[in-house]
């Protein structure tokens, strides 16, 4: 625990963690006319930065449009960041910096961080087969050819719970639940020691939502995986994450274990993010926090604190003018706020245990 | 469930809808009565595929193709001047989908939200142009004054720059003002009855909130009923007062939404409150208990109950062999299982 003191930006040198990103940055060029001149920068990601521990599950959360994604994307260098590092705790290459390793190299990389996609009917290619599509990446890193391929394919397809005798099977043929698990037995072929997970449940039927989490929760006991866990669903981000970051137009605005998070929020978008989620149980009607405005545009952001003009506390000065720095209020736990030791926001609010208390 | 009183806005009767394709015949909605009082929010939950989207747009008779009215009736009742006073109840299966009669009640007196802002509106038209339509056909106002109570309408749900969004096209402005502009537009002729078919699914949660709080507002000042269709048990328990819950095409259990939620007599609504994660409740639960298997396919419906493959209570006898009737188990409250009483 003596290593939470140091600010998020310095993680624990040891072997505990797996995933150091450091200042991370995104921009997305606007070009305009005819010679598609630069007139300006969409900052999807500015200035990220946190770690993952071995064997850990941090989520990232935020609205959409707020850079989630593409932190993740750019972890993985399917976009290639604007600058920032990512320290890698790779088990053949060492301690690597991914965002700095060449072609060769980053494949090597690539066999140990994988990713789950959100939408499992656009992410499946419609004309390939299971043995296809989950083969591929075990053909092109060279782990199975053959019957070897056959087999090991097949062992993934049990290890999610999925029949073996589907692999002559086209993606069609599976219910968006099933698909989600075939995505997830790609990921795993290769015996990865992280893996992205992008929104992997959002698009699917709350009971098959519940098969998945547990799924994932399965997989990560059984083979010590360690997960960022993209999500805009507070509730599935609080059962399924240690520690959480969340996000607003590219920067981070809070970081905490997920029981600090949830309990005592330190940052006024957390709370507004807490008090948005409607809670299922008519006997606790609540009125939302409902925030003014819309999510600030990242080409355009706002002066000073980028949620001031959403904030029900900005004090109009300091809020307006100056940028505040994501700051450590409490062991472990990091906001970007310049009341955060001020202000008294509300958590979740505790509901009783009973689920159905039927009489 | 049948008890008449004047205040009945709108009641479907055994209303069966199916679909007949050449893989064989999907009875979308299997058989769904309900009933709607005026002012009233009803829910409608189900999974994906239970036939409640197609269900809400036959009540307005804009059942997609090939899907046809097989059996049932749909009767609006609708009110004349006096709030309290009942009109000739009117069977809008009986009309002529595309004829005068069912297009001046669209749209004017039932109004629907769609789930994509973005698909559901014309690109090429401006979102004033689109709201204005509404108001063209149902009131025959002068352009200047269709002007002002589109851009009252636009006002009237909180638009930001009210008078700019309606000179702009839809893919100019963002997800929650596009559900803002929608519900506007179904507002506009001030219905007696709002049809919210997953009305913020698409939405961010802050801008779920807006949206949910606007719309309860807007009900108490024009007192319109609502029928809310979602998946999200979290909408449901905070803006309704009655619940349906369907399966395959059939509604499950009925009942006030307290009942459902924290006395549900049916293993599928049970299974769907238990296998949802809630906030704050880390501490209690190690594990979601998921709804085993997944919705069958609709050409293949299971013989007896169709939730049996999944049920946990399943007694390989009865389950399996006879359907289930929806029976009132409770005072008001209707389930559809053999041993809705002896659950816990």
């Amino acid at each position: 625990m003596e290593n939470d003191v140091k600010t998020h930006l310095e993680a624990p040198e040891n072997n505990e963690t797996l995933v150091e990103v450091k200042h991370f940055k995104k921009y997305f060029p606007i070009k305009k006319g005819f010679f598609s001149k630069v007139t300006g920068y969409v900052k999807a990601v500015d200035d990220v930065s946190f770690h993952i521990r071995k064997g850990e599950t941090m989520g990232l959360v935020g609205e959409s449009g707020c850079g989630k994604t593409t932190t993740g994307r750019t972890m993985l260098r399917a976009v290639e960041p604007t600058s920032g590092e990512f320290w890698f705790n790779d088990d053949t290459l060492g301690r690597v910096d991914v965002a700095a390793l060449d072609n060769n190299k980053l494949k090597i990389a690539r066999r140990n961080i994988q990713m789950i996609f959100q939408d499992p009917y656009s992410s499946l290619n419609p004309r390939m087969n299971l043995l296809q599509l989950i083969g591929e990446p075990l053909y092109i890193h060279n782990i199975a050819r053959g019957e070897a391929l056959k087999e090991r394919v097949a062992e993934l397809l049990s290890v999610v719970g999925l029949r073996p005798e589907y692999m002559n099977r086209y993606p069609h043929a599976f219910s968006g639940g099933q698909r989600q698990r075939i995505g997830i037995a790609r990921a795993l072929g290769l015996n990865p020691q992280l893996i992205i997970c992008d929104e992997p449940v959002s698009a699917l039927d709350v009971s098959i939502q519940a098969q998945i989490i547990n799924l994932l929760k399965d997989l990560q006991e059984q083979y010590g995986l360690t997960y960022l866990f993209i999500a805009h669903d507070l509730s599935v981000v609080e059962y399924t994450c240690d520690r959480i970051a969340v996000m607003y137009v590219g920067n981070i605005v809070e970081t905490a274990t997920t029981e600090e998070l949830f309990g005592a929020p330190l940052h006024p978008y957390t709370e507004a993010l807490l008090g948005a989620v409607p809670y299922p149980d008519p006997r606790l009607r609540t009125t939302p926090i409902v925030l003014s405005g819309e999510v600030a545009n990242p080409a355009h952001p706002p002066s000073g604190c980028y949620f001031h003009p959403r904030c029900p506390y900005s004090d109009g000065q300091r809020c307006v003018n100056e940028t505040p720095e994501l700051r450590e209020i409490r062991p472990g736990h990091h906001a970007r706020c310049h009341y955060a030791e001020k202000l008294e926001l509300k958590g979740v609010i505790n509901p009783p245990i009973n689920v159905q208390d039927k009489n | 469930m049948k008890t008449t009183t004047n205040a009945r806005l709108l009641e479907v009767k055994d209303l069966k809808v199916q679909f007949s394709v050449k893989e064989g015949t999907v009875r979308a909605v299997d058989g769904v009565s309900l009933y709607l009082n005026r002012g009233e929010t009803i829910g409608i939950v189900g999974e994906s595929g239970c036939g409640k989207s197609v269900m809400a747009r036959s009540i307005l008779r804009i059942e997609p193709p090939p899907g046809k009215i097989t059996q049932g009736q749909v009767i609006y009742h609708r009110p004349r001047n006096h709030p309290d006073e009942v009109g000739e109840p009117i069977d809008l299966t009986a009309l002529d989908p595309t004829g005068k009669p069912i297009r001046k009640i669209r749209g004017a007196e039932i109004s629907m939200i769609f789930q994509e802002p973005m698909t559901s509106f014309s690109p090429v038209h401006t979102i004033g142009n689109q709201i204005m339509e509404s108001i063209k056909l149902h009131q025959g106002l002068s352009p200047e004054d269709m002007r002002i109570q589109a851009l009252e309408m636009l006002k009237l749900v909180g638009m930001p720059q009210a008078e700019n969004v309606l000179k702009s096209y839809p893919y100019q402005i963002s997800g929650g003002m596009r559900q803002r502009a929608m519900i506007a537009m179904a507002l506009s002729c001030r219905p007696n009855l709002l049809i919210a078919d997953e009305p913020t699914t698409a939405l961010d949660v802050t801008t779920q909130a807006q949206i949910l709080t606007l719309m309860q507002q807007l009900q108490s000042e024009i007192g319109m009923a609502t029928v809310f269709i979602t998946h999200d048990l979290g909408v449901v328990a905070q803006m309704t007062e009655r619940v349906l819950v369907m399966y395959l095409g059939r509604v499950v259990e009925s009942a006030d939404v307290d009942s459902i939620f924290h006395n549900p007599m049916h293993p599928y609504t049970e299974a769907l409150l238990s296998s949802i994660p809630r906030l704050g409740q880390k501490k209690y639960i190690t594990r979601l208990n998921a709804i085993k298997g997944t919705v069958p396919d609709p050409y293949s419906i299971p013989k007896g109950c169709p939730f049996h493959p999944r049920c946990p209570y399943n007694d390989k006898d009865r389950c399996i062999s006879e359907v289930p009737k929806l029976r009132e188990v409770e005072p008001n409250h209707f389930a559809s299982c053999h041993y809705s009483e002896k659950l816990n």
